[in-house]
């Protein structure tokens, strides 16, 4: 049985790497950051894995939002300076997302 | 359209200063169905032509607290001074949106209060992007809205003159600009039907109604074909607020115009990475340039202002 261990713990890592692995078996998931200022987001097309938490962090003297066109996710509340906010992404697809006080400010997560 | 003819060194100079102050609004006289556009200053003087007059007030940002205004409670109460201080008393005031920051309650409950402070002041309000967010603005409605439309649009009619408050901050589409939406383009065709072209007709709402800068948000995606409802009246005046500074833009009849903010300038278009707040201004001097220029008087057909105002 000792020996069965390593083995299953590369077996895994594996899953994890190729993406099978559900995100609780994973443990802790990703963080990934995005960054608002300037009144841009930056990364603007951001790709991930599925099961990667997105976290944005607001650097501008504005407020703004994380707002989800065609609301698939969650949007945030307003984001004063040096607030963030985060959304864990565990299906794939391309979230497009923009600033609801700002709407030029848009920005696209693309979750593989 | 410049009372002050400068030349162009001085010129950016002067206007620079004047964008580097806050803490007012615009008093507008209506003379012979055309609106006149000073701000308020301690020095003003009345004119006994104006057959009645109103201000203008904007950009409040109620809960902003960093450079260049710790104070904007304190810039707001100023304002209000400078309109209780005009020797004829205006109308009525319209805040052309941004009452607040952030859209909290606290923010509506601070502004509301400081309105209602001193003389007794009738305030027509439009809500700006900052007092809609996360409710689609039914706080700000449900304390400052007219009632008169469900979308919280309206108009009314004063001493001949027709007004018009129109919601552009709603329904916002991602890389979109302001947006009035077909319902209220509708409501704003009726609204204008019954009325003869020799009315005067004011329309206000928060974002510029004309695309004044849209790489900074600065416009309304559907803001020609209300033009269109508003080109046959021989004299229509349209304010906004949002980018805290003085433009103006004639277009035959209709003449546009953006209000400074009671709270903080922002640059002038295109200058600087984006349109945050215009931090650079000398500590202490944020009040000394409140009143320093009067505004041109606007007359009816005349060249736009705005070439005069963009930055060489």
């Amino acid at each position: 049985m000792r020996r069965r261990w390593p083995l299953l713990g590369a077996l895994a890592i594996a899953m994890a790497v190729s993406g099978f692995l559900p995100l609780h078996a994973a443990g802790a998931a990703a963080t990934v950051k995005v960054q608002i200022r300037n009144f841009a987001f930056s990364p603007k097309v951001l790709n991930v894995r599925a099961g990667t938490r997105v976290a944005w962090s607001n650097l501008d003297e504005e407020p703004h939002t994380v707002t989800s066109a065609g609301a698939l996710f969650r949007s945030s509340a307003a984001l004063d300076t040096g607030d963030g906010y985060a959304v864990t992404f565990s299906r794939p697809g391309t979230y497009a997302y923009y600033c609801s006080i700002h709407p030029m400010m848009v920005g696209t997560v693309v979750v593989k | 359209m410049n009372d002050h003819p400068e030349d162009a060194a001085s010129g950016r100079r002067h206007f620079l200063k004047c964008m580097a102050w806050a803490g007012t609004g615009t008093l507008w006289l209506m003379k012979g169905g055309v609106l006149q556009a000073r701000t308020l200053d301690r020095g003003a003087v009345g004119d006994p032509d104006a057959s009645f007059s109103f201000v203008q007030i904007s950009d409040s940002h109620i809960g902003f607290h960093k450079a260049p205004n710790m104070d904007v409670v304190g810039s707001l109460r100023a304002s209000l001074a400078l309109v209780d201080a005009q020797p004829r008393r205006p109308d009525f005031l319209i805040h052309t949106g941004d009452l607040t920051h952030l859209s909290r309650a606290d923010e509506f409950d601070t502004l509301a209060g400081v309105m209602g402070e001193g003389r007794a002041r009738q305030v027509f309000y439009v809500p700006g992007e900052h007092d809609v967010i996360g409710d689609n603005g039914a706080e700000f409605f449900r304390r400052f809205g007219q009632r008169q439309q469900p979308g919280g649009w309206y108009s009314f009619d004063h001493r001949g003159v027709h007004f018009v408050g129109l919601v552009n901050v709603l329904g916002l589409r991602a890389g979109g600009l302001g947006y009035l939406g077909a319902e209220q383009l509708a409501w704003l065709k009726k609204d204008l039907a019954p009325l003869s072209a020799e009315t005067p007709v004011v329309v206000f709402a928060h974002m510029p109604l004309w695309p004044l800068y849209p790489q900074w948000g600065w416009g309304t995606d559907d803001s020609a074909q209300a033009m269109a409802y508003l080109r046959r009246f021989g004299s229509v005046s349209v304010l906004n607020g949002h980018i805290h500074q003085i433009q103006q833009k004639i277009e035959g009849t209709i003449t546009f115009h953006t209000a400074r903010s009671t709270a903080y300038p922002q640059p002038p278009p295109g200058v600087g990475p984006g349109p945050g707040p215009l931090k650079d201004v000398p500590p202490g001097r944020l009040h000394s340039y409140i009143g320093v220029r009067e505004v041109r008087h606007v007359q009816g057909r005349q060249m736009l202002a705005i070439t005069e105002e963009a930055l060489p």
